[in-house]
């Protein structure tokens, strides 16, 4: 691999960028892997590039049926965060925090990772209460946390509309300070080229139609450019989990909904933080470029469609400009939406399957892009040792029959309320 | 915005209505005093696994701010299309496949 650094750039600027390799190589499908990744989004990307780093597998495959990151690593809202008040969560997203942070150095990518701070706005008593023992019990796991008093919020962020007449009147807020926003399609190609460079075969425009099964074991896929056989198979598919299981005969504790987010016109910095508001339905942050990246709500009803409708996007709109007044006059640039694995609990599942050599990484909900590093880490190692790590030992598929639910928000087996 | 037809009311902006999930899921008799494994996992899979398909699905919605009447509702999720609405006590009609 290339690697890229300031005398890199001045080299092959003296040739006029003529002559920088490519980032990954297009091979073609080999007729067997040891591991074949289903879906080269983040996740996916990232599980063969920890395959490769830390257990030594390189013959991968990555299979995707579009383009990389075209999915919902391409179409999230970049937050990265690990304020989770259960344990299970807790160290499992404080693990990934600390990857994102060595990301771009790990990646030799500049991932753009932006560690400014998440900041959960808390609009009435309860709201506070329920923040401060969430903060609390951050800290006791070891995660930084700390609580904004309004006074602190007015000074810093002063397009927020902090009257005690408010629509959502602001009582203060939760502050983690090292949580930040990344570029999304940067960690999807950063993870492509350190993957490729280790030896992993990425494979664009090749869809799964099928699982190849020996009795109980999958040892392989049946694809658009033919049957590709492995040693054992990963599926990591947003959006999609149900169809992938269906093809090795199994339900999935899984609904998939419609999430959209949007972005506005490019103005110059006006909001430092990534903030967050329950009670409005709202998250919003400023990317690099200038525009103000927000969303809200799940459209709440099952959908396949990766667009949202009028009635979220009024909704989120209308939540955004009570909050931050000035941002009224803005004129909204893009909206888009993306299919959302939503599970039983609102947690994860990284695990083990039913079927021999068949494993699971899905049922992300909506915060599957901060899990990224984290979610690739861990699933590497259960495929590479049969067996889940510590830190996801409790995202199993078997959960929920085992009335193991790992429920942050305590709404129970509803998944558009998660 | 979907234009959702209530058996009651006609068609309604989908505001009005609250979805409420997959009608097609069926509760299982769990009325014997000694519960048999396979009637315990029957009744886990019912509570948490999900057909989630993706094409025609049947669920339930209610016209929450209309007439608040449950209906049953044949949509399909990837384009949103909508080929029937019910009572909820009353069956879809059935269609031939591939329509």
């Amino acid at each position: 691999m290339q690697r890229y650094s300031i005398w890199s750039l001045a080299r092959n600027a003296m040739t006029g960028h003529k002559n920088w390799q490519a980032a990954w190589r297009h091979p073609e499908p080999k007729p067997a892997y040891d591991v074949i990744i289903v879906g080269g989004g983040g996740h996916g990307l990232a599980t063969a590039y920890y395959l490769a780093k830390e257990h030594g597998i390189t013959n991968v495959a990555v299979i995707e049926k579009g383009y990389l990151g075209g999915g919902n690593t391409g179409r999230n809202t970049t937050i990265v965060r690990s304020n989770y008040m259960h344990d299970e969560n807790a160290h499992f997203y404080e693990h990934g925090l600390k990857l994102w942070h060595d990301l771009t150095k790990d990646l030799n990518y500049n991932v753009m990772f932006s560690p400014r701070g998440v900041l959960n706005l808390l609009h009435s008593d309860a709201d506070r209460d329920a923040a401060k023992r969430r903060g609390n019990a951050m800290r006791l796991n070891g995660i930084d946390s700390e609580y904004w008093d309004l006074a602190t919020i007015a000074k810093k962020l002063p397009d927020l509309n902090v009257s005690k007449d408010a629509r959502y009147p602001v009582k203060g807020g939760l502050m983690q300070k090292r949580a930040g926003t990344a570029r999304h399609d940067a960690v999807a190609w950063g993870y492509a080229r350190a993957a490729d460079a280790r030896g992993v075969d990425i494979i664009q425009q090749c869809e799964v139609t099928g699982m190849i099964q020996d009795g109980n074991r999958i040892v392989g896929v049946e694809t658009t450019r033919g049957p590709i056989r492995a040693g054992k198979v990963g599926i990591a598919v947003a959006g999609h989990t149900t169809q992938l299981l269906n093809m090795a005969g199994l339900t999935a504790p899984i609904e998939s909904h419609v999430l959209q987010a949007m972005v506005s016109e490019a103005i110059k910095p006006t909001l430092d933080y990534v903030v967050t508001s329950g009670a409005a339905h709202l998250y919003v942050s400023q990317s690099d470029k200038g525009g103000l990246v927000f969303g809200g709500d799940l459209e709440f009803y099952n959908s396949f469609s990766q667009r949202g409708g009028t009635r979220t996007l009024e909704h989120v709109t209308a939540a955004m400009i009570s909050l931050f007044p000035r941002y009224a006059k803005l004129r909204l640039l893009r909206h888009w939406g993306g299919i959302m694995d939503m599970s039983m609990d609102g947690s994860p599942i990284i695990s083990k399957t039913p079927r021999d050599g068949l494993f699971l990484n899905g049922g992300w909900c909506y915060g599957g892009f901060k899990a990224t590093p984290a979610s690739g880490w861990c699933f590497a190692h259960t495929i590479a040792t049969g067996e889940p790590h510590p830190l996801n030992a409790g995202f199993t598929l078997d959960r929920f029959e085992r009335g193991y639910a790992i429920d942050e928000r305590g709404a129970g087996p509803v998944p558009k309320a998660h | 915005m979907m234009l959702i037809p209530c058996p009651w009311c006609g068609p309604r902006a989908e505001s009005e209505f609250t979805y409420i999930g997959d009608a097609r899921r069926q509760r299982p008799d769990t009325s014997a005093l000694e519960v048999s494994p396979e009637a315990l996992q029957a009744h886990s899979d019912y509570v948490y696994l999900r057909d989630n398909p993706k094409g025609w699905h049947q669920e339930y919605w209610q016209h929450s701010s209309g007439c608040r009447a449950h209906l049953k509702v044949e949509r399909n999720v990837v384009d949103h299309r909508i080929r029937a609405s019910v009572k909820a006590d009353e069956a879809l009609p059935s269609f031939p496949e591939g329509r």
